[in-house]
């Protein structure tokens, strides 16, 4: 058993070495997922090597697909819109197991230990658990916050403690649940505020922060203090102004958070708003280009890169954290969808949906050092993800 | 040429099917436009109620889940969105025609985008 699959990584790591004859091993912690939306598929990418290892085909419809990752980095869990769950094989470049566990789902998220996979659901409504290696199912937990109404679930992060915290977009609440015995969860209610969009969870696993579609403000819960409830912050960022319309969603994730700081985007207005994570008050707010969708922070924390909504989606500014103000504008391409750091963030990488490419970023210089065509790509995941809380 | 939105109105009082099939014709954009309304609503649009239109944050815009509701308000619901919930109004990217050729299209099922899989 164990030799047959150590046989198949080393035919699977020869395949995509491209060599026939010498099996090469290979690690997998430089290597990510690029999302081809239109046709079903993902490339298996490289972040040294800058190029495609292999496509995987046959998942689906991958509009707002998310992955997750295995602690070992060898597989990717891509949820799909059409509630397909792909459990991807890097170093083979396949699929090893495929279910379609809901009607409409927009992500998921992986345990603590690696052996629970999450997804969360709009429809219908909820989580469903998963056991990582064999994809079956174990609980489900239905967000029925009044009886027979149930709300789409947004937000979904991992916790340290078999946890996971996701917020209501339908019922404003945030609830967190303990997956410690995976068969029978345990779901404690938070009231959060009106229409939650989306939320993140800050690096340590300690701050649940829920973005607010119907509200001037973010709701903050304290994991180590759950007991305290949800407390508003930046509360009335929108001055009572009339908002701009807003025609994409906002993205919230751990990347925001960097050197003591959170950098988030404003709902309906062309700012990133900065927040000091020790006391959650606001110190600053950097007028931006359009609507921000992705607010990203390099690694070390010393750059914010953001994107934007239709129609100005063809714009990436980057943030200086020092002087917190633009210091770039740059056009990579068209219809610019996700970026996504190399672990050390020397290069983000940047798809451009109409363009059919990857773009390559040198962070230091923010200039493009290399291109992969892809089709149609929107996001970008790499396995580093899965050794940090909240992804 | 396009027939004015009026005129197609009259003709709905007066004949149903013909007008029917009569507005499709006359409200269908022509060549690029044609082809960048339907991206616009499989990928724009779709970011919120599904590239297939079957829901998101918004909710389902096939034809099982609208057809039968007024194609008056659905089309005001596109030019200026609806306060107090997520959906922007798109006046400022297309006409109110084009918005009605999309609800129209919508209610019998709105076309793929060119080349792509569903
Ligand atoms: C940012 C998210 C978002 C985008 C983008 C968006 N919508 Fe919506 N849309 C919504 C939401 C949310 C609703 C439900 C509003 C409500 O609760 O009444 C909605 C409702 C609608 C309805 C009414 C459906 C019904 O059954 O009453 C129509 C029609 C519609 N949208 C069409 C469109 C079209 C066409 C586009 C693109 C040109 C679009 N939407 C883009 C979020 C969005």
């Amino acid at each position: 058993m164990r030799r047959g699959i150590l046989a198949a990584a080393l035919a699977g790591a020869a395949l995509l070495a491209g060599c026939a004859t010498q099996p090469a091993l290979r690690g997998t912690g430089d290597l990510g997922l690029v999302i081809e939306r239109a046709s079903g598929q993902v490339a298996v990418v490289s972040h040294t090597s800058r190029e495609r290892l292999a496509t995987v085909a046959g998942l689906g419809d991958l509009s707002h697909a998310h992955v997750t990752y295995s602690r070992d980095g060898r597989y990717g869990y891509v949820f799909g819109r059409d509630g397909g769950l792909t459990k991807v094989d890097l170093l083979r470049g396949r699929i090893e197991r495929r279910i379609v566990q809901a009607g409409n789902s927009i992500g998921g998220s992986i345990s603590q230990d690696g052996r629970l996979v999450v997804a969360q659901n709009y429809d219908p409504g909820g989580i469903k658990v998963f056991d990582a290696e064999t994809l079956e199912q174990l609980a489900e937990v239905p967000a029925e916050y009044a009886p027979g109404q149930r709300s789409k679930v947004v937000g979904l992060a991992d916790l340290p403690g078999q946890r996971f915290v996701y917020a209501l977009f339908d019922a404003g609440e945030i609830w967190v649940t303990d997956l410690s015995d995976p068969r029978a969860p345990k779901t404690e209610r938070y009231k959060a505020g009106r229409q939650p969009y989306d939320g993140l969870v800050t690096p340590d696993g300690r701050y649940f922060i829920a973005g607010l579609f119907g509200e001037d403000g973010l709701a903050l819960l304290d994991l180590w203090h759950p007991e305290r409830g949800v407390r508003k912050i930046l509360a009335g960022y929108g001055r009572g102004e009339e908002p701009l319309p807003v025609y994409k969603m906002p993205h919230l994730r751990g990347w925001a958070v960097a050197g003591g700081r959170a950098y988030l985007p404003a709902i309906g207005r062309h700012e990133v708003l900065v927040v000091d994570t020790r006391d959650w008050q606001e110190v600053a707010r950097i007028p931006v280009h359009s609507q921000p969708v992705f607010v990203m922070a390099r690694p070390d924390g010393r750059q914010v890169w953001v994107n934007f909504a239709f129609p100005d989606n063809s714009t990436v500014q980057v943030i200086d954290t020092v002087e917190n103000r633009v210091t770039d504008t740059l056009v990579p391409g068209r219809t610019i969808l996700h970026m996504e750091f190399t672990p050390r963030g020397e290069a983000v990488w940047v798809s451009s949906r109409d363009d059919d490419k990857v773009v390559v970023y040198d962070t230091e210089r923010r200039e493009a050092v290399a291109e992969l065509a892809a089709a149609n790509p929107s996001g970008i995941f790499f396995t580093s993800r899965g050794v940090r809380i909240g992804f | 040429m396009r027939i004015p939105p009026t005129l197609l109105h009259v003709a709905v009082l007066l004949a149903a099917g013909l007008a029917a099939a009569l507005s499709v014709e006359a409200a269908e954009p022509q060549g690029k436009r044609h082809e960048h309304l339907i991206k616009l609503v499989r990928q724009e649009c779709g970011s919120c109620h599904g590239l297939t239109l079957a829901g998101g944050l918004g909710p389902a815009l096939l034809p099982e889940n609208i057809a039968h509701k007024p194609l008056d308000s659905m089309v005001a619901t596109v030019m200026n969105g609806r306060p107090g919930t997520a959906m922007p109004g798109w006046s400022r990217f297309i006409s109110e025609d084009e918005a009605e050729w999309m609800v129209r299209s919508m209610m019998k099922g709105f076309p793929e985008l060119n080349g792509a899989r569903k």
